[in-house]
């Protein structure tokens, strides 16, 4: 029979392991000190500019968003977000409708191109962002809905 | 430790258009298991690529990244023989770092 004691001791030491191995929910989200949690929980854009400090988003043809009208599997539709303007210092890939809006955020150094593809999660049909925030402060988007006919995000 | 990454690298002109597959669950968090109860979220956070050892880029990523992730970026000023470095750190504070030479 395990008494209250050894059971309370067990309890303890299998807290610890969980902890040393980054299980806990908590410690896990300590480990990384950079990650802007607050951005990729943003629910919409102004939430979302609010958490990288960036200013009003403005609607420009300099920068492209990629992909397919129609995605027929939620769960991998690709996109891809580029844009041939100087003085880029970020690129952002959203979902409008998804739980949380931010997909990917792209730290743009001078050695690489403004132009990422990758492939993303979509609960139901939505517009797309991709985002570019600039050197000087300015905000410049581009849209496009994809169509998603099987939703990536449920069970 | 997760699976090796698979990176290819071929140069073009004056860049190199880097192509990354990772092996990661990407679990959202949102999903549940055959029991009702609800699969905690595993996915990577922050991916870094490096050109010959200097850092070019890094990407902070959410839960919404699909299983598998597949990445697709340039290199300017990279020539074949050149090393592409990418690694990345999950949720859970695993890591994976991997090599290729740019071809």
């Amino acid at each position: 029979m395990t008494t209250r004691r050894e059971l309370l001791k067990q309890s303890t030491t299998v807290a610890a392991m969980l902890a040393s191995l980054g299980m806990y929910p908590h410690v896990a989200w300590a480990q990384s000190s950079t990650y802007n949690a607050a951005a990729f929980e943003a629910k919409n854009m102004g939430d979302l500019m609010k958490a990288l400090g960036g200013g009003t988003p403005q609607e420009s043809k300099d920068v492209v968003i990629t992909g397919s009208d129609i995605a027929e599997n939620g769960a991998v539709v690709p996109v891809g977000a580029s844009t041939t303007l100087p003085g880029v210092k970020r690129m952002l890939i959203l979902v409008e409708k998804n739980p949380s809006m931010m997909s990917a955020m792209f730290d743009v150094t001078d050695a690489i191109d403004a132009n990422f593809a990758t492939r993303v999660k979509m609960g139901q049909s939505s517009n797309v962002f991709a985002v570019a925030m600039m050197d000087d402060g300015k905000v410049l988007f581009a849209s496009k809905e994809i169509k998603v006919t099987l939703g990536g995000c449920g069970g | 430790m997760a699976d090796p990454m698979r990176i290819r690298a071929q140069a073009t002109g004056d860049k190199a258009m880097v192509r990354v597959l990772m092996a990661h669950e990407m679990e959202t968090g949102q999903r549940k298991d055959g029991a009702g109860k609800i699969i905690p979220a595993w996915y990577i956070q922050e991916v870094t690529a490096q050109l010959n050892g200097k850092t070019v880029m890094t990407a902070q990523w959410g839960p919404s990244i699909s299983k598998n992730p597949f990445l697709q970026f340039s290199v300017k000023g990279a020539k074949a023989g050149d090393k592409i470095g990418i690694s990345w750190v999950d949720n859970r504070g695993e890591k994976r770092a991997d090599e290729a030479t740019i071809s």
